[in-house]
């Protein structure tokens, strides 16, 4: 579904700026990858490469989904595509309802595709089942979006979008992040009740404990832009135990 | 509302450049250019005015002409335009044979008509099935007013200005240049001796008008100026919520607007007055655009409350502020405002809230948003008298920056003459920032639906004031004024 090849990124505008370093990942339709690394490895920079944010400017290197390069789509045609991408700090907006937001995004992805627009009536319905499935207070979603949200309500409405906007490939970046253990139970079983054959997951991670809850099918650990890693699910059960410092020396050796 | 559903403008609304700029082709009856006494009297003989309207005219002629011989055309704005000159403008432009006001839709030229139709104006039935009733003014003369039988069985008056003359001399002698004197400015001295037409509305004692009062300006004569006048009365415990929506057509020349509105709400009344300012811009470049200069203020006596909700999208140049003047006590002032300077768009606009009765209430919430070039100042004034226990006032003043050509300024004027005022005062500019344009970017809006949403999301405090299809038709407006400034 999605190959990344020799993906090379840099910071816009500032030189010798270079985060990712030559990555290369297939993910495979229905299959859940967690990538995992120490802070500062560029594992956020490649969840943001890979959904187009502008910031970064891929410099060599490709990226496909189902054959076809995405590098040069704009977030939203990615968006269109099935791609998602679970916020660690989503923005805030103050004055647009998650509720409008939410309708507003599945009408342009209808719409980039020709077909109808759900009813408002099925939306809401569709919006309610899921605000009660991933547990956010139903009065936070009356505000604005993200606006004075603390962190964890932040994350289950980003689960809430992932819910409702069911993407093909959804990567989470560092979800798990400020969460205590039963909002992380709650983002888990939304990213396990998804889980199906024609869909896959990039689950981006700093600590373990997220992936006690999702088994993963592949993990790789990612150092100093490069996956140095790759293994089952038992790679990142090595990786609580004796943390990163055998990868990053080894890194630093080759650098 | 009885019904916020029949009213469709999205066909108006679709996108693209300033829709509203094609021109009417109807046979126009124009006085020459240029303002002199004979032109005032020209007009007043037009309209078969009364001699005390005339005699009122002249004296505000008379002062415009001091006014202007002292170079009295206020300057302290910050808004950048060459000279106006008021010799050559055309001060009474008619649709011909309108002299005489329609009796009904049935007399009104079908060319005017099919112009308020594409402006998505409910004239005819859709008028009553909306639940709107809608008073058009065309150029300087009113067209056509709706609903004015169902709405006289409760007393109301909702008729054009100059039919008012007519019909209710008596009301309009009392209210007339009550709370706008015509010496109160230079504009607003120009209006009272050349106004042409405009809308008048009466509330009696106790009534609660049911429905929207709407009208819709319209300027369609090259080089001409429209100069209307409204005057809205609520007596004793009445209430009104009245809207006004105003296009121009394309011109690459300026056109002058210089209009005044009047508000007399009697005690414990209520007066609600929505604007969706859409005259045209001027061109991308900043050629032509309507000149807007206009004096709005409201007097709210004892228990009475006057609300003004405005959208200003439109006009290469805003010079408005409209204001009230707390005088009963408990009486309660409002300013919601949300305007927009894109290309080389200039706005200056604000309100005064004067507190002189006792337990005054006001609250001004003032939303500018600048792009491209454009220039946004917020100019407001808070003045509490002496007289004025425990008056409150509540300000709030946020600037939008889209881009980096544009600017933003805030001049808020505080003059307080007694101890036990409460005053608070907030004010934020911020910008359109990339994170939040990526957030809804990936997913799946695209970079103008984004901007939009983030736009009309952070005006929402004054959107949501206005009437629902207003409101909708407002957001429609911002996104449509904002095109060519995001990407």
């Amino acid at each position: 579904m999605l190959e990344i090849n020799n993906l090379h990124a840099s910071v816009v505008d500032i030189e010798n700026s270079e985060i990712l370093k030559g990555i290369n990942l297939k993910v495979g339709r229905g299959e859940v990858h967690a990538i995992m690394g120490p802070n500062g490895s560029g594992k956020s920079t490649l969840a943001n490469v890979l959904m187009g944010r502008p910031d970064y400017l891929v410099t060599d290197g490709d990226v496909t989904l189902e054959g076809e390069s995405i590098l040069e789509l704009r977030p939203d045609q990615r968006a269109h595509l099935g791609m998602f991408l679970a916020f660690q700090y989503p923005a805030e907006i103050p004055g647009v309802r998650p509720w409008q937001f939410l309708k507003a995004a599945l009408d342009s992805k209808a719409e980039s595709r020709g077909e109808d627009k759900m009813s408002v009536r099925n939306f809401s319905k569709l919006f309610d089942e899921k605000v009660e499935a991933v547990g956010i207070n139903p009065n936070l979603v009356k505000r604005s979006l993200n606006e004075g949200f603390s962190g964890g309500e932040k994350k289950r409405n980003e689960m809430l979008q992932l819910e409702v906007l069911q993407p093909a490939l959804a990567i989470l970046d560092e979800t798990d992040s400020g969460l205590d253990v039963d909002a992380l139970r709650i983002v888990a079983e939304g990213v396990n009740s998804m889980r199906s054959p024609e869909r896959s997951f990039i689950v981006v991670t700093h600590y373990q404990r997220l992936l006690n809850y999702i088994t993963p099918d592949v993990v790789h650990i990612l150092v100093k832009g490069k996956i140095v890693k790759t293994g089952g699910p038992e790679l990142a059960l090595e990786v609580e135990k004796d943390g990163y410092q055998e990868y990053l020396e080894a890194a630093g050796a080759n650098a | 509302m009885t019904n916020q559903n029949t009213i469709s403008r999205e066909s108006d609304l679709s996108g693209g450049e300033y829709k509203w700029g094609f021109v009417t082709d109807v046979e126009t009856d124009l006085a020459p250019k240029g303002l002199s006494e004979d032109i005032v009297r020209l007009i007043s003989t037009k309209k078969e005015e009364p001699e005390w309207l005339l005699e009122w005219r002249l004296k505000a002629y008379r002062h415009w002409v001091e006014l202007e011989k002292s170079e009295a055309e206020p300057k302290w704005a910050m808004i950048d335009y060459p000279p106006i000159d008021y010799q050559d403008i055309y001060y009474y432009a008619a649709p011909k044979g309108t002299n005489e006001a329609p009796k009904s839709l049935d007399d009104v030229d079908p060319e005017m008509l099919e112009t308020f139709e594409k402006l998505g104006i409910p004239l005819q039935e859709r008028a009553a099935l909306a639940g709107v009733a809608v008073d058009a003014v065309f150029d300087s003369v009113s067209v056509a007013t709706t609903m004015e039988k169902q709405l006289g069985e409760l007393g109301i008056v909702f008729c054009s200005f100059s039919n008012a003359v007519k019909n209710h001399p008596e009301l309009v002698k009392k209210y007339l240049g009550s709370v706008v004197p015509y010496t109160d400015n230079f504009f607003a001295a120009l209006n009272a001796a050349v106004f042409s037409d405009g809308s008048f509305v009466y509330i009696p004692p106790g009534v609660k008008c049911p429905i929207e009062l709407m009208t819709y300006f319209r300027i369609n004569t090259e080089g001409s100026g429209q100069f209307e006048r409204t005057l809205i009365v609520a007596d004793k415990g009445a209430y009104v919520s009245y809207l006004e929506g105003c296009t121009a057509p394309f011109r690459k020349t300026s056109q002058l607007h210089a209009a005044t509105v009047e508000l007399v709400a009697l005690d414990d009344s209520e007066i609600k007055y929505s604007t969706i300012q859409n005259w045209f811009p001027g061109t991308k470049d900043g050629e032509g655009g309507i000149y807007n200069f206009v004096t709005k203020r409201g007097r709210a006596d004892k228990n009475a409350k006057i609300s003004w909700t405005q959208v200003e999208t439109g006009s290469a140049i805003t010079w408005k502020y409209p204001s009230v003047i707390l005088k009963g006590d408990n009486s309660v002032g409002e300013f919601f405002s949300v305007a927009l300077a894109n290309n080389h768009q200039q706005a200056d606009t604000g309100t005064k809230m004067i507190h002189i009765g006792k337990n005054t209430k006001s609250t001004i919430v003032s939303k500018g948003i600048s792009a491209g070039k454009g220039s946004n100042t917020y100019r407001g004034q808070v003045q509490i008298m002496p007289g004025a226990e425990n008056a409150v006032n509540h300000t709030q003043c946020d600037s939008l920056l889209v881009g980096d050509e544009c600017g933003a300024h805030t001049v808020p004027y505080i003059e307080v003459r007694n101890p036990t005022a409460r005053l608070e005062h907030e004010a934020s500019t911020s910008k359109v920032s990339d994170d939040q344009l990526f957030y809804l970017m990936a997913r799946g809006l695209s970079e103008e639906e984004a901007h939009h949403m983030i736009i009309t999301g952070w005006s929402r405090d004054v959107i949501k004031e206005l009437p629902f299809e207003f409101a909708l038709e407002a957001s429609q407006l911002l996104k449509v004024s904002l095109e060519g400034a995001v990407g």
